[in-house]
This record gives C-alpha cells, sequence and structure tokens, in this order.
C-alpha cells in the first residue's frame, strides 16, 4: 500500500493514460500533474486528446492502461456521481441543467435534503440562498433555471461543483457564452476559489484568457503529451509552436486548375455566431475555412445553404443576387452542402444507397407522374461508381457502410445535383485513410470541371494542402486570409494560420 | 373460380420469396394452413371473397396509417372519422341529396379534419399521438351533433349497392380496396412524394438538408389518411345501412395492427404497400378463422393483442440486426 501513496504534492496525478476506440489511438501514454490551488490549463488542437482524458478522470471512459492517483490514492471513478463525491467536478462546455427546477433544486440535485420521506424545500432553499449570497448572485433560490441567462446559469453550474466541497474543478471552455463582463466575474470566482485551495482544470482556446488566469499550462497533440511549464516561461508563440509541432507528413494531391469567374459572393453577411463575414469564391478554385470549431464557420454556411436564418448581409450567386429561405432555394439555385455532421444531416441510414443519392435529385428523374426508375438506378449506378463507392449494390442499405463509403454517398448525392458551388463541411472527418485521399483527388476533379468549392476544415495540413485560398476563422470573424502560393513557398506557416486562429 | 392448386415448385418459390422479404408471409401461410385444417370451409372461394370483402374497410384505414407510422408519427383520429362521414352522408342522403354528392360531402369532410391533423402537426410541431388523440374526439363530437345522436337510416339502396353491388362479377368493396392498393403502391414506392415520406420518416434534418419540405409531405400524409378514412366510411356505411356516430370505435387499433404486422416500423422510414396487404390478410384471416371456429370474442381480442406485441417485437429484432 504504501509505495501506492503518492507524492502529496500532486492533487491529480495522472500518469502514462492510454486510451483507444477501435483502431484510433486518442491518448498515447500521456501525463498530467495538477496541485491543490492552482489553475492549470490544458492546451491542443481539437482531438489532441483533452476531453478524451478529461472522461478518464471524470469516469464516463475507462482508460486502457495508466493509473490516475487522486489525494495520493489510485482513483479510478465509475462515473460522474462517483468522481463527485470523491472530490471531482466537471463543468461541460454544453450546459444541461433541468429548466424547469429552480436554482436550490439544481444545486442539490441527486443530493436533496429529505425529512423522512419527504423533500425539505425549506431547508434546502435556505441554504441555497446562503451560497447564492456569498456568489454575490442576486436571486432568490425559487428562481426556475429558465428565467436565468446562459451566463447565470454557468455561474449555478460551478455554484454547484463548489458546493459539493470539489477539491478540483474542471471547466471545458467555461466562457465560450459569456461576454468580457461576466468572463470578469468568472475569474474572480476561480481565484477565491483558489485561495481555499481548490485545483481547476481549465479548457480553453482562448490565449489571453490562459495567460490571465492560469499558472501552469499542459499542452497536448495528437493524443501525446507534449510539455507542462510554469505559464510564466513560456510566450504564446511556442505554446502555438507546441501545440502544431507535427510534420506535413499526408500528400495532398492538389492540382492547379484555372480559376475563372467569381461564382459566389457574401457580403457583409451575419448571422447566429458570425458577423460581418464577406468573401469570393471563383470556378475551379477550392477555398479553405480554416479556424477552432466553434469560430462561425459552419454557421456562416449553414446559412449561406439556408439551413439557419441569415440576419443581414447580401450573397449572390453567378452575379445576381439570392436568398434562400431553407435548403431547397439553395438547391434550386445551385448550391450544395456535405455537412460535417453526416449522421443527422447527411444520410437516410435506412434507405438503400440509391434512394439517398436521388434524393435531392428527384425532379430531374421524373417521367409523368412517376420517377423513372431504371433512369434513376442507371444515373445513381454511375454517380456512385465515379466516386468509387465500395458497395455490393446500390440497393443496399446506407446503414451498412463504413463511415467512407457514407462520405462518398453523400458527395455522389450533391454531384449529380449538378452544383456551381460545393460547400464541403468537414469532408473527411471519420473518414479512413485511403477514402481520405479519395475524396481529396474528388474535389481536385471537380474543381477542374470548373465547380467552386468550399472546405471547412480542422485539420490544418488538409486546409493547407487542399486549398487555392485559406480563409482563417477567430471567433465569427474572418482573422486572416493566405493564398497557396505563399503556403506553397513556405511563406506562411501552420503557426501562422493558428496564431490568426487564436485571434493573434 | 375455386383456388386454384399451386404447385409445389412455385409454391417453394413463393414461400422462399417470402421469407426473404416478408418473413409475415410465413406466419399468414402458417395460419391459413392451421385453420384450414381444423374448419375446411375456411379456404373455399366463398369464404376468401368473404374476408376480402371484409378486410377493405380496416384496409383502407391502414394505408392511412401506415403513411403516418413512416413519418413518424400516428393517426388515432381514423375511427373517428369513420363516424363523422358515416352521419355527413346519411344527413345528405336524408336530405335528398344524391348519392355521388353525399360520397363526396362525406370524404370532404374526412379530407378537411385529414388536413387539419396535418396542419397543426407540421406547422405547430405538436406531437401526432396528442393531436390526434383530441382532433378525435372533435370529430366524434361533431358526427353525434349532426345526428342527433341517433342512427339515421339509409333507404337508398343505390348507396347501399355500394358493398352488395358487385363489379365484373366481383364485390364492390374489393374493387375500391385493389384499385387504393394500386394507387397507394405507386405513390410510395413510384413518386417523389413516397421518397419524401420515407426520408422524412427516416431522418427529418437529412430531409429537409436535401430540399425536402417537411411541412407538405406531413400535411399530405395526414390529408391522404383523412380521404381514405372517408372512402372507408362509405364502404361501412353501405354495409351497415344506417348513419351512426358510435361507429368505428377502436377500428385505429386494427389498422396499427395491420400496417405493423406488415413491417411499418413505428422507428420510422420504413413500409412496404405489399407487407401492408399481407397484415391486412393476417388481421382478416384471425377474425374470421376465429369466428368459424368458434372462439369467443374476449379471446379474439386477447389473440389480436398478442399478436400486434409480437410484431412490434419482431420489427425491433429485425431494426436491431441492422444497426
Amino acid at each position: 500500500m504504501s509505495e501506492e501513496v503518492r507524492n502529496a504534492e500532486y492533487l491529480l496525478d495522472c500518469e502514462n493514460i492510454s486510451k483507444s476506440f477501435g483502431g484510433t489511438h486518442a491518448l498515447k501514454g500521456v501525463q498530467l500533474h495538477v496541485k491543490p490551488g492552482e489553475v492549470h490549463a490544458l492546451l491542443g488542437e481539437n482531438g489532441a486528446g483533452k476531453s478524451t482524458l478529461m472522461k478518464c478522470i471524470i469516469g464516463l471512459l475507462k482508460p486502457d492502461d495508466g493509473t490516475i492517483y487522486f489525494d495520493g490514492k489510485p482513483f479510478q471513478a465509475k462515473g460522474p456521481v462517483d468522481a463527485i463525491n470523491a472530490g471531482i467536478s466537471m463543468i461541460h462546455q454544453e450546459l444541461n441543467p433541468e429548466p424547469h427546477l429552480t436554482i436550490a433544486e439544481n444545486i442539490f440535485l441527486n443530493r436533496e435534503d429529505v425529512r423522512g420521506i419527504f423533500l425539505d424545500k425549506k431547508k434546502q432553499n435556505q441554504r441555497a440562498q446562503v451560497i447564492l449570497d456569498n456568489f454575490h448572485m442576486n436571486y432568490p433560490a425559487q428562481t426556475k433555471i429558465s428565467a436565468l441567462t446562459l451566463a447565470e446559469v454557468q455561474m449555478i453550474e460551478i455554484i454547484k461543483a463548489v458546493s459539493t466541497q470539489a477539491k478540483l474543478i474542471i471547466m471545458d471552455e467555461p466562457t465560450s457564452s459569456l461576454d468580457s463582463h461576466e468572463t470578469d466575474r468568472l475569474f474572480e470566482v476561480i481565484r477565491d476559489l483558489k485561495a481555499k485551495g481548490v485545483a481547476i482544470i481549465y479548457i480553453s482556446h482562448r490565449m489571453e484568457e490562459i495567460f490571465q488566469i492560469c499558472d501552469t499550462v499542459s499542452v497536448f497533440r495528437d493524443g501525446t503529451f507534449i510539455n507542462s511549464m510554469p505559464l510564466k516561461e513560456v510566450s504564446r508563440d511556442t505554446l502555438i509552436s507546441m501545440m502544431v509541432g507535427r510534420k506535413v507528413t499526408n500528400i495532398f494531391p492538389k492540382v492547379d486548375c484555372n480559376i475563372g469567374d467569381v461564382v459566389f459572393k457574401a457580403e457583409n453577411i451575419s448571422g447566429k455566431g458570425f458577423k460581418d463575414i464577406s468573401f469570393e469564391v471563383h470556378a475551379g478554385e477550392i477555398l479553405g475555412f480554416s479556424g477552432l470549431v466553434g469560430s462561425g464557420r459552419s454557421e456562416t454556411m449553414r446559412a449561406i445553404f439556408g439551413l439557419d436564418p441569415l440576419y443581414g448581409g447580401k450573397m449572390y450567386l453567378d452575379g445576381k443576387e439570392i436568398h434562400n429561405k431553407n435548403p431547397r432555394d439553395a438547391i434550386r439555385k445551385g448550391i450544395a452542402m456535405v455537412n460535417e455532421d453526416r449522421k443527422n444531416y447527411g444520410l437516410c441510414l435506412t434507405r438503400s444507397i440509391r434512394e439517398n443519392i436521388s434524393l435531392p435529385n428527384l425532379p430531374a428523374k421524373q417521367k409523368g407522374l412517376l420517377i423513372n426508375r431504371k433512369r434513376e438506378k442507371i444515373d445513381c449506378e454511375e454517380y456512385a461508381s465515379q466516386v468509387h463507392l465500395k458497395a455490393a449494390s446500390i440497393e443496399h442499405d446506407a446503414f451498412s457502410l463504413s463511415g467512407g463509403n457514407q462520405q462518398k454517398v453523400v458527395v455522389a448525392k450533391w454531384i449529380m445535383a449538378n452544383p456551381k458551388l460545393l460547400i464541403l463541411d468537414e469532408p473527411t472527418r471519420g473518414v479512413d485513410v485511403g477514402a481520405k485521399s479519395e475524396i481529396h483527388s474528388l474535389m481536385c476533379q471537380f474543381a477542374a470541371e470548373g465547380l467552386a468549392i468550399i472546405m471547412i476544415s480542422s485539420e490544418l495540413p488538409e486546409v493547407m494542402g487542399m486549398s487555392d485560398r485559406v480563409i482563417v476563422y477567430h471567433e465569427g470573424s474572418i482573422s486572416g486570409e493566405f493564398k497557396r502560393e505563399e503556403i506553397v513557398n513556405e511563406r506562411v506557416s501552420q503557426e501562422d494560420i493558428l496564431a490568426r486562429a487564436f485571434g493573434a | 373460380m375455386s383456388q386454384s392448386k399451386v404447385g409445389s415448385i412455385s409454391r417453394q418459390d413463393m414461400i422462399n420469396d417470402l421469407l426473404g422479404k416478408y418473413g409475415i408471409g410465413v406466419v399468414m401461410l402458417i395460419m391459413m394452413a392451421v385453420i384450414s385444417i381444423m374448419e375446411p370451409a375456411f379456404l373455399t372461394g366463398r369464404n376468401i371473397i368473404n374476408v376480402a370483402t371484409q378486410i377493405s374497410i380496416n384496409g383502407l384505414l391502414t394505408y392511412g396509417l401506415c403513411l403516418s407510422i413512416t413519418t413518424g408519427g400516428i393517426d388515432l383520429s381514423v375511427g373517428a372519422q369513420l363516424a363523422l362521414t358515416s352521419c355527413m352522408i346519411g344527413v345528405c342522403l336524408r336530405d335528398g341529396m344524391p348519392v355521388a354528392l353525399a360520397c363526396l360531402a362525406g370524404i370532404g369532410i374526412a379530407t378537411l379534419f385529414g388536413f387539419i391533423n396535418g396542419i397543426l402537426i407540421a406547422k405547430f410541431n405538436m406531437f401526432p399521438f396528442v393531436v390526434t388523440l383530441s382532433t378525435q374526439l372533435v370529430i366524434r363530437g361533431l358526427s353525434q351533433v349532426i345526428s342527433n345522436g341517433q342512427a339515421i337510416p339509409i333507404t337508398s339502396d343505390a348507396f347501399k349497392e355500394i358493398y352488395s353491388g358487385k363489379f365484373l362479377g366481383i364485390p364492390i368493396p374489393i374493387v375500391i380496396f385493389v384499385l387504393i392498393t394500386i394507387i397507394m403502391y405507386l405513390m410510395l414506392h413510384w413518386t417523389r412524394f413516397g421518397r419524401y415520406i420515407f426520408a422524412v420518416g427516416g431522418n427529418v434534418n437529412a430531409a429537409i438538408a436535401s430540399g425536402i419540405s417537411r411541412f407538405w409531405v406531413l400535411v399530405g400524409v395526414y390529408t391522404i389518411s383523412g380521404i381514405l378514412s372517408g372512402i372507408a366510411s362509405i364502404i361501412f356505411t353501405a354495409k351497415t345501412g344506417s348513419a351512426q356516430s358510435n361507429i368505428g370505435i377502436g377500428y385505429e387499433t386494427d389498422a396499427v395492427a395491420a400496417s405493423v404486422l406488415g413491417g411499418t416500423s413505428f422507428a420510422g422510414g420504413i413500409a412496404t404497400i405489399p407487407g401492408d396487404i399481407l397484415g391486412i390478410f393476417i388481421i382478416g384471416f384471425i377474425y374470421n378463422g376465429m369466428n368459424m371456429l368458434g372462439v369467443s370474442s374476449y379471446y379474439q381480442s386477447v389473440v389480436k393483442g398478442c399478436i400486434i406485441i409480437g410484431a412490434v417485437l419482431m420489427d425491433m429484432v429485425m431494426i436491431r440486426r441492422k444497426r
């Protein structure tokens, strides 16, 4: 036993943690050491393994290998409740409190005050009120959660974590829904907690905040631990290069095509999550969009495609102004979009490959009142082979296909629609290496045929390797634009793009 | 024409085909075999025609339920729709309206309420179960209002001919049923609208992102369900020879049962009209067979309930195997 007791210097001590899903190694022997009373920043690109490690700590996942020590003892939570009882609370990025419950009921959820078999609401409200007053929240404890703003809900979640006597609080992007004033308020609370000896793991993409509030930083990249150091000893640029670090090993088949006239133009468009965006894309051009997840790239494209409302601004297709009330309008005018969320917005998994490919293209397959099924079958087979779909028959359910082949079905369906502008949102996410490079080749082929292509990707090498131009997003605005020559001549590096994505 | 003997080879092929496509078809054949051994009169041409005539009402309702279930909803108002159409026709005929016009008025009012169901569900995003459970009360109440709660006897022989008459030697209800079956088959499997129903039921977000109007698909589906209930009610009213506001109670259960037996998935997005036909016949054979065997109607209800549970279980197992 005694050798199991670890250095008491650390409150949380993760050693050599590994976790894989199927063939992908999400974590490869990472470590994380958090001292009591410190605010510890966890930094890394999307997919670096931060969330996976947090899930292992609070018991949502079980690591394949390695040990977690908490308070000097080996610790493996069986689930979030177990973790809370041990003193670890996590505030998730997407909050999900019960909106119809009161503040008091939310704070004491699962540990209600009882008298006999009845809830002691009076006592519970009194206790909640004391805590609320301590945090200067001017609300009666009986207020329903639905009456609060997102920032206040965030605060309630923090209060809840604190009231469980947590020794360690994990905050995942806690400021993503807060304005600067509310962020300041949160930082005050964090400093208070720190003074009381509570440790905080702070996950954020916002560099300024990390330098403002954190003491120590650990950097992850591609599931591996890169380094850990006091923030005083490190510069922003060093952090960025540690996050990127990897060599560009992927080879992209990008060929230069003739870039023609402007096909699509956005002028000062705004919507939920993006503001005042202007750009244009030409025939034969692949325009890459880079930036962090949640920076407003997908939201922009959804609004252009008519899935979300546009608050303002103008859009032009082939020089004519267009308005897309819904995707039907967009498709009719010649815009197609491969959504990042393939399962929800891409396919009807219970229907056949044929029906999926022809779904938006049925008006063209009509003969009188009925569908010309012979024509449909021939066309679908042709497009399926054009995208190198691997399936025994196009009559099989889309469900039976692998992720890469499902994505090819989505691509086939939109190519059959013969669009002028093709929007690809994370076209190779969750797709195996072989299918990925096939999708890249297809993009080049389509561009050569004169299609204008917009590609959103969170993978820097992909954006840099495939795009004629790269637009970088930061918090709903365009923070940079780079040309292919600059990237090819190495005048622009991954670090430069990432710096823009972080708002430098 | 009595039933033709099916050669052993073609029966074998038929069984294989049914097994592959509709496992439920095998269930039907076994059922038919068992009942006909116990009661030889079951498998006579006269009885089969009798069953076919009886199932036409439930058959039409089943197609309506099949459509709404396929979009991920349900239409519980079909039973009440039978009563409203019936009373409407009864009142119209009593007031001396021509048969054709009375029928049109009956179908018209059922169509209107189907449309209202569709609007409430599609426009206001209300749960189909709640909407149709409530409109069902409204519809039945209205049928009591227009009939004063009294049965209206129907004197028009021309109208009663719709049930008892024959067209080229085939009972008219069967002719109507076959015609509607063909139309429904073409609509669901050969038109854009049918594809859109599957898409909305299978994955509504993907359907919208493919340019489909969820609104019009849902409104269309519930309106069609209304039209079909209206036509079913004409057959029903012609059969009973009187218009009553208390008919059709519980008819939605049989229609749901037939639809689910026919492979319509409550998860949405999966259904076939040939499957529905099998489901409709199975329900018909259960009633007819058990009547012939002298099973009490109390037990018939028990058997029917068990069969629905069995069919849903089978559906879930099939879906799980797929995923």
